[in-house]
């Protein structure tokens, strides 16, 4: 477990930590995120003391890391910068080996795990092996980059914007292909960039931080969902909730004030309420905005008397929903049974508002763009 | 006006390969101690803060002093004879060899050093094992342009003894003598430039493979 117990740094009088908790679980991938100047880099490089804290500590497993050898503690820490870290003079084989080497292991078993680690990363060992950095492509550099923070076999690895400098076809590969790394190695990793859509896809947690001091630290549905302060919610976009289905609840796209008539009302005020709103469809309520059932523009063709009251007519046996359902559920209930709109209640049947099938598919369309 | 000039060359043949030859001895010299003082000074610059100014300073008022004054006080410091003529030779390699030397150590990308510092490497490491490949090319150009240099520098130990072409030039210029002056200067200048060739062609051959690609 990482810790970091009120870690401030100063630059002469300029604070650019200030204060800063945080706690990373074992195994667990957090991604720390915000503008450029918020500190994120800063946090990573003091994990392994390339920046030491002006005041705090930083705990790794319950022990002080200040009063570790620095050499020591990076040798057993994995760290990935952008793709120009890699050593130009070195061939592949020299850079994965590299941490392998500092820490004296006889050269059989350094060359083993180079060929492990490489296989490990999707490059075959007699191809690339021998090959140098400048002889790859932005994509298999940063994969040896990778490769080479694993070499020692770390508990922890640090990752300063890795993928920033790679096209962004290459880029959603690395990070697909880091996501089943991470499953299958289950490693404690600190991840940097300024790429929410990085984060989303790759963090269990997402630290979001905005000059010098952690804004909102949690799962990245909690932060979709809840958003702590403006600040988060311009940086994961507006549309973002429309990008993650999943994630979305049936109160998030929820018309909130679907046309809703008393049981009391006769077919021809029904008739009226629906011309004058555009729809084909009213909510039949009672007196508490209890839902008791849907009365349709057919159901009403279908019956001659007009001066018949709602109440005589409606349909009850609705499917309804909860506000909190996903709305990836509701879709299936709707394709599954046909229907066009399901009304939303609360657990005391209290009518909360609509979804119909044209503000999905619209919501969905959007998500498109 | 050739032939003569031919002629006249052939006829000084042994003097001129005697005097390229202590030439090339003395330039030689002056650059090996040149560069055994200057690399390691280059690198203990970059491991000391505050220390650059300082020596490029010295080393830069040294090469701003006129080479004939500096002979004038080496003759009373080291007498007559080849010893004064490689310091003053070596007092002016050195600038371009230290330069270089830490201008190529110092001008690695941050990011490489930062990876080497973030694995664990100690001081030492990153200096043999990631600033001295790297800077490689840029240390062996700085030492090309201190050996061409001393080619030249070396004419004026003629001056006080120590022998070389210089001494068919001063010949030549006491006597009036162009051919003679020529028969000094020409094979000076093929030595400049031969050396600048063989450095040139060093240097290409201690650039780290990874980077020549």
């Amino acid at each position: 477990m990482i810790k970091f117990d009120n870690i401030t740094k100063k630059y002469g009088e300029t604070e650019v930590i200030s204060g800063v908790n945080l706690e990373i679980n074992d195994g667990e991938f957090v991604v720390l995120i915000g503008p450029s100047g918020c500190g994120k880099t800063t946090c990573l490089k003091m994990i392994n003391r390339l920046v030491e804290p002006s005041s705090g500590t930083i705990f790794i497993d319950g022990e002080d890391i200040s009063k570790k050898d620095p050499i020591e503690l990076r040798r057993n820490i994995g760290y990935v910068i952008q793709q120009i870290g890699l050593f130009p003079h070195m061939t592949v084989r020299q850079n994965i080996e590299l941490v392998p080497l500092l820490k004296k292991w006889p050269r059989e078993k350094r060359l083993k795990r180079v060929e492990e680690l490489l296989m490990l990363v999707g490059m075959p060992p007699e191809q690339f092996i021998n090959r140098f950095p400048l002889e790859l492509s932005g994509g298999q550099r940063q994969r040896v980059g990778v490769a080479r923070a694993l070499a020692a076999d770390p508990e922890i690895i640090l990752m300063d914007e890795p993928f920033s400098a790679i096209d962004p076809i290459a880029r959603t590969q690395l990070q697909d292909e880091l996501y089943e790394l991470q499953e299958k190695l289950k490693k404690t990793i600190v991840f940097v960039t300024h790429d929410i859509d990085e984060a989303l896809k790759l963090a269990d947690r997402i630290c979001i931080m905005k000059e010098g001091k952690v804004v909102q630290f949690d799962t990245p549905e909690e932060i979709l969902k809840n958003p702590a302060n403006e600040f988060v919610e311009n940086l994961i976009g507006k549309k973002r909730l429309w990008k993650q289905p999943e994630l979305m609840s049936v109160k998030d796209v929820m018309i909130t004030n679907p046309v809703k008539a008393l049981p009391s009302r006769t077919l021809t005020q029904a008739v009226e309420i629906m011309t004058e709103s555009g729809v084909d469809s009213v909510l039949v309520v009672d007196n508490e905005n209890r839902l008791l059932g849907i009365v349709t523009a057919e159901n009403i063709r279908q019956n001659k008397d007009k001066a018949r009251k709602l109440e005589e007519i409606y349909t009850r046996n609705l499917f309804t929903v909860r506000p909190e359902d996903s709305v990836l559920d509701v879709l299936k209930l709707m394709s599954q049974k046909r229907i066009g709109y399901v009304p939303v209640v609360d657990e005391n049947n209290i009518l909360k508002g609509l979804v119909t099938r044209s503000t999905l598919v619209n919501l969905l369309g959007e998500s498109l763009e | 006006m050739v032939s003569e000039y031919i002629n006249f060359i052939v006829q000084r043949m042994d003097d001129i390969l005697l005097f390229s030859g202590q030439h090339l001895q003395l330039s030689f010299m002056a650059i090996l101690i040149a560069i055994s003082i200057g690399v390691p000074m280059g690198i203990i610059m970059t491991m000391i803060p505050g220390m650059s100014p300082f020596i490029l300073g010295v080393a830069n008022a040294v090469q701003a002093m006129p080479s004939l004054a500096l002979m004038g006080f080496m003759v009373p410091l080291l007498g007559i004879g080849s010893t004064p003529s490689i310091v003053m030779v070596i007092v002016y390699a050195l600038l371009p060899i230290i330069k270089n030397t830490y201008t190529g150590l110092t001008s690695i990308d941050r990011a490489i050093i930062e990876a080497g510092i973030g694995m664990g490497m100690t001081e030492f490491q990153l200096m043999t094992m990631v600033r001295i490949p790297l800077a490689l090319p840029v240390i062996m150009a700085g030492i090309r342009i201190a050996a061409v240099m001393a080619v030249g520098y070396t004419t004026l130990a003629a001056l006080i003894g120590a022998g070389g072409l210089g001494q068919l030039i001063y010949r030549g210029i006491s006597m009036v003598n162009t051919k003679l002056i020529l028969a000094g200067a020409v094979p000076a200048m093929i030595l400049a430039l031969l050396i600048d060739r063989v450095f040139f062609f060093l240097e290409r051959k201690v650039m780290p493979k990874g980077i020549k690609l």
